[in-house]
């Protein structure tokens, strides 16, 4: 698909109305105003692990939100970064561990000849170049201008076409009804979904919930940061130390990357 | 007419009109005014919603968790209704409107966190021992 093609899927507006475009000029004018301290505050904050973003201001293309996963780290006997994910997003089971929910999962991996094995948590790894914004037919799954690969589950229709080109197997479709979803994490039946890097958290300046938990009770295996801000912690490591990204061969540049794997 | 109708109607349920019985909002005024949020809040919402979800524009102004938490309804537990029970707010108008709306299929139709894990099974699938031969 050429970029072309996909720039044009990304910005479409469907349903234009001429009421609603002025709106969202003045609404554009006033964002304009409030962008400001928005980009000063980012100024400022640089050196933190998380870059500062008003809660009015627009995602930063400057940006490229990543996680380094030390899995010297990570315990093949802890799931702290699983459950702190399935209580933050309201993923609960339905006993049907085959089509249940699932934004990020322990994968244990082992060589047959040496008999060593690691155990790596594995999530939307957040590609750079995402096969599943390729095939999407209506344009609901996309990339933000931070990196973070989402559904638009306004205008998802259920395909799961995404689910297919995902080579990590990150996504899941929601089968059943859902009720009381947390207020910050909608999800409801027939659209695919996803890890969303605790988005709502990050435009908070906040960490994404497993990242927290493996730095509270977990192994602080998890680093979470900007890969674009050559002062951040991530960038930093990743500099310093040697990691890959899983399927590195497919070319899509994941945002999440791996030390000692 | 339609109030001769209602008083008739209305009777068994102690109320004086059919018309619907709309829940007042626990802040001082609304972020627009009333005939107008009346006439365009799902424009608001639906303008909102492509900010946030594109863009990470994340303003309480025009969210549907600030409409939400300013006009929750608490049950007679003294518990936020949701979206289940007729007194909710989107609901009264909705309702009587005959609109349904999709809304709360995905999004939780009252405000505040809550440990959905609570009675529920817990998702987490782990050990998901899927054998993959990686690189050592």
């Amino acid at each position: 698909m050429s970029s072309d093609t996909k720039d044009r899927k990304i910005n479409e507006t469907p349903g234009f109305d001429p009421a609603r475009r002025s709106f969202l000029s003045a609404m554009a004018a006033a964002a304009g105003v409030a962008l400001a301290p928005g980009v000063m505050l980012y100024g400022i904050s640089k050196s933190s692990a998380v870059g500062a973003k008003a809660l009015d201001a627009e995602a930063s293309a400057a940006v490229r939100w990543g996680m380094l996963i030390d899995l010297g780290r990570c315990d093949s006997g802890c799931d702290d970064c699983v459950s702190a994910c399935a209580k933050e997003n309201g993923l609960r089971g339905f006993g049907r561990p085959e089509t249940d929910a699932q934004w990020i999962r322990k994968v244990e991996i082992s060589n047959p000849q040496t008999g060593s094995s690691k155990s790596l948590p594995v999530m939307c790894q957040h590609c750079e170049d995402p096969p599943c914004v390729d095939v999407c037919p209506t344009g609901a799954s996309f990339k933000r201008a931070d990196g973070i690969v989402l559904v638009n589950k306004h205008t998802c229709i259920g395909c799961r076409y995404c689910m297919m080109a995902c080579p990590y197997k990150a996504r899941s479709f929601v089968h059943e009804a859902l009720e009381d979803q947390q207020p910050h994490s909608p999800r409801g039946k027939g659209t695919v979904e996803s890890c969303t890097l605790c988005v709502h958290r990050i435009d908070d300046n906040r960490q994404p919930a497993c990242v927290e938990a493996c730095t509270g009770t977990g192994g602080g295996a998890m680093l979470f940061g900007d890969l674009n801000d050559a002062d951040s912690e991530i960038s930093k490591r990743v500099a310093l130390y040697a990691s890959q990204q899983i399927r590195a061969d497919l070319g899509l540049n994941p945002g999440i990357r791996y030390r000692n794997l | 007419m339609l109030s001769g109708v209602a008083g008739v109607v209305i009777a068994d349920e102690g109320r004086d009109s059919l018309l619907p019985v709309i829940p007042a909002g626990q802040g001082d005024r609304c972020v627009e005014d009333t005939g107008f949020m009346r006439r365009n809040h799902m424009e608001l919402l639906d303008h909102q919603r492509d900010e946030t979800v594109l863009k990470g524009v994340r303003t309480e102004q025009y969210s549907l968790q600030g409409c939400l938490s300013c006009h929750v309804v608490y049950g007679s537990d003294a518990v936020p209704v949701t979206v289940a029970s007729p007194g909710h707010f989107c609901r009264s108008c909705h309702d009587y409107a005959a609109v349904s709306i999709d809304c709360f299929q995905c999004h939780a139709s009252r405000p505040g966190e809550h440990d959905v894990n609570a009675d529920h099974q817990v998702s987490s699938a782990f050990p998901d021992t899927t054998d993959v031969q990686g690189p050592e």
